[in-house]
């Protein structure tokens, strides 16, 4: 690692990845001056939509970190990774808000509905569960108690990534064209994770 | 902003006939004479404002022709303003086929005249769970079909929208699985309802692209998507038409997509409804009704049908 890059790699990536989150921001203000400006007919919809997209791919992102770092060999990246995956845990988070309160309206009973009726809200949730299990506990206090256990739980994010794309794939009624090149990415991410090369050198994380 | 959250703009206890000309959409009419709409309203009372309930609200047009699902122009429902006028609706011709004893290639101008435009205030709901209420313009389904004279044998009308890759560009793209045209169809007894409409305007404009244009279906009580845009083809047969989303996911869309709260969609509760426009504050929910709210006008179509089956 090269410490010194590495403050500078944090500014950036908390500058680039609150950039959705800043966009967003920006609509709602026009939005509260002026109906339909920023949002469009369907504020609920538009939130709920943009907040899930940039969920998705800054959780894909979050899933490049490290076999970007090894192809690059760039290994101030490492200590990103954590950063990003909280990220992309902040913008799934988000989004579950957004859709609880635009299409349940806080309904307890709804959501529990939508979870045992459609199988694209029970993946969802299941990912976001998987990402709130590795977030709570992606402290170095948590790393030391839970020794070997906090890698395997860690490897819940090839779950989560791939329940996420599972979760478009399901709502997607047509217009597969940016869906595809996501899960071109991640099928490109495992090949990556699982060449001779790479799997010699998980030990040594 | 055209129309004021406040103000109730039909309800169940005024007579269409006397609300109507008052209507807020009234002031922009083009297309129609105010005296032709009066004759509609004096003639249809019951029509006019048929189901709409005393808060129901006119959905501003700038939504109305801004938040469109048309997929010729893209899966976006920003899109299709965006594009659709790309598409040359003049000349328009549209081809008649099928058991019927006038059948060919009619100039659009020549199958709409004759008939008279009527203004239609119609709930509109979304499977995807959003509605909206449009003024609409439009020509009782019954005159335009019967002018073919339908067989006896003619128990279903389907319909087809244009394609035009050139100029429609949903229908260009690669990662598309919608075989086009895009098709739809109804029983022939529904197509005859007085409800069902082909519109040719809306808001006293004509038809924008991005609506249909020149004219789209409207039958108010089945899910939007029944109501076929941009229509080129009817074809009168004896089977029920294979329509384009029950060809994509049979599990999900059915032939009769009538509104109803109490089959749900595989991916969404049908229970309720956005109604647009919905705000960033409050998202304006409200429960949908058993065929959108016309069912006094249309149960008795599917008297001792189940409709958990037939969705």
């Amino acid at each position: 690692m090269v410490p010194t890059q590495w403050p500078w790699l944090k500014l950036g990536l908390w500058l680039l990845l609150s950039l959705p989150l800043a966009e967003l921001a920006w609509r709602i203000g026009l939005e509260l001056q002026q109906p339909t400006s920023g949002l469009g007919a369907d504020p609920g919809e538009a939130i709920v939509h943009h907040l899930g997209t940039w969920a998705l791919r800054i959780l894909l992102l979050a899933f490049s970190v490290t076999p970007l770092r090894r192809t690059l060999r760039w290994q101030a990246l490492g200590r990103a990774r954590r950063l990003v995956g909280l990220f992309a845990f902040a913008y799934v988070t988000l989004h579950m808000l957004a859709y609880m309160f635009y299409y349940l309206q806080w309904d307890v009973v709804a959501l529990f509905e939508d979870f045992s009726k459609r199988s694209y809200i029970t993946v969802g949730i299941v990912s976001f569960l998987i990402l709130a299990a590795m977030a709570v506990t992606s402290t170095r206090g948590w790393q030391r108690r839970l020794g070997r256990n906090w890698r395997r739980l860690h490897l819940g994010i090839y779950l989560a990534v791939a329940l996420g794309l599972v979760h478009l794939w399901w709502l997607t009624r047509d217009g597969y064209a940016e869906l595809l090149l996501y899960t071109i990415w991640f099928v490109v991410l495992l090949w990556l994770r699982r060449s001779p090369l790479l799997t010699r050198r998980v030990g040594s994380l | 902003m055209l129309i004021h959250k406040k103000r109730p703009l039909l309800g169940k206890a005024i007579p269409g006939s006397e609300i109507t000309p008052e209507g807020a959409y009234l002031n922009r009419r083009t297309l129609l004479q105010g005296a032709a709409v009066l004759g509609a309203g004096l003639s249809l009372p019951g029509l006019a404002r048929g189901g709409l309930q005393s808060d129901d609200e006119l959905t501003p047009e700038t939504i109305v022709t801004t938040y469109n699902n048309f997929y010729e122009f893209g899966t976006d429902k920003g899109d299709p303003v965006k594009y659709a006028h790309e598409m040359a609706i003049d000349p328009w011709q549209v081809k008649v086929s099928g058991a019927a004893h006038k059948t060919g290639t009619f100039d659009f101008a020549d199958v709409i005249k004759g008939i008279p435009a009527e203004e239609r205030v119609y709930r509109f709901r979304c499977v995807e769970a959003w509605s909206m209420v449009v003024p609409w313009e439009g020509l009782p389904l019954k005159a335009v079909l019967s002018q073919f004279e339908p067989k006896g044998s003619a128990k279903y009308v389907e319909f087809k929208t244009l394609v035009r890759p050139s100029e429609m560009r949903g229908q260009r793209g690669l990662f598309s699985s919608i075989d086009w045209p895009y098709v739809e169809g109804l029983r022939l007894d529904e197509a005859y309802h007085p409800l069902s409409i082909m519109a040719v305007g809306l808001y006293g404009k004509a038809l924008p692209n991005q609506n249909g244009a020149p004219w789209r279906l409207m039958v108010p009580w089945k899910y939007g998507f029944k109501s076929i845009k941009s229509i080129v083809s009817i074809r009168f047969t004896e089977r029920a038409p294979k329509n384009t989303w029950q060809l994509l996911a049979p599990h999900e869309y059915g032939f009769y997509a009538n509104v109803n709260p109490a089959v749900d969609h595989p991916r969404w509760s049908q229970a309720s409804e956005r109604r647009l426009p919905s705000s960033f504050l409050t998202p304006n929910r409200r429960p949908t009704l058993p065929f959108n709210g016309y069912a006094d006008e249309v149960a008795d179509l599917y008297t001792g049908m189940d409709l958990a089956k037939f969705y």
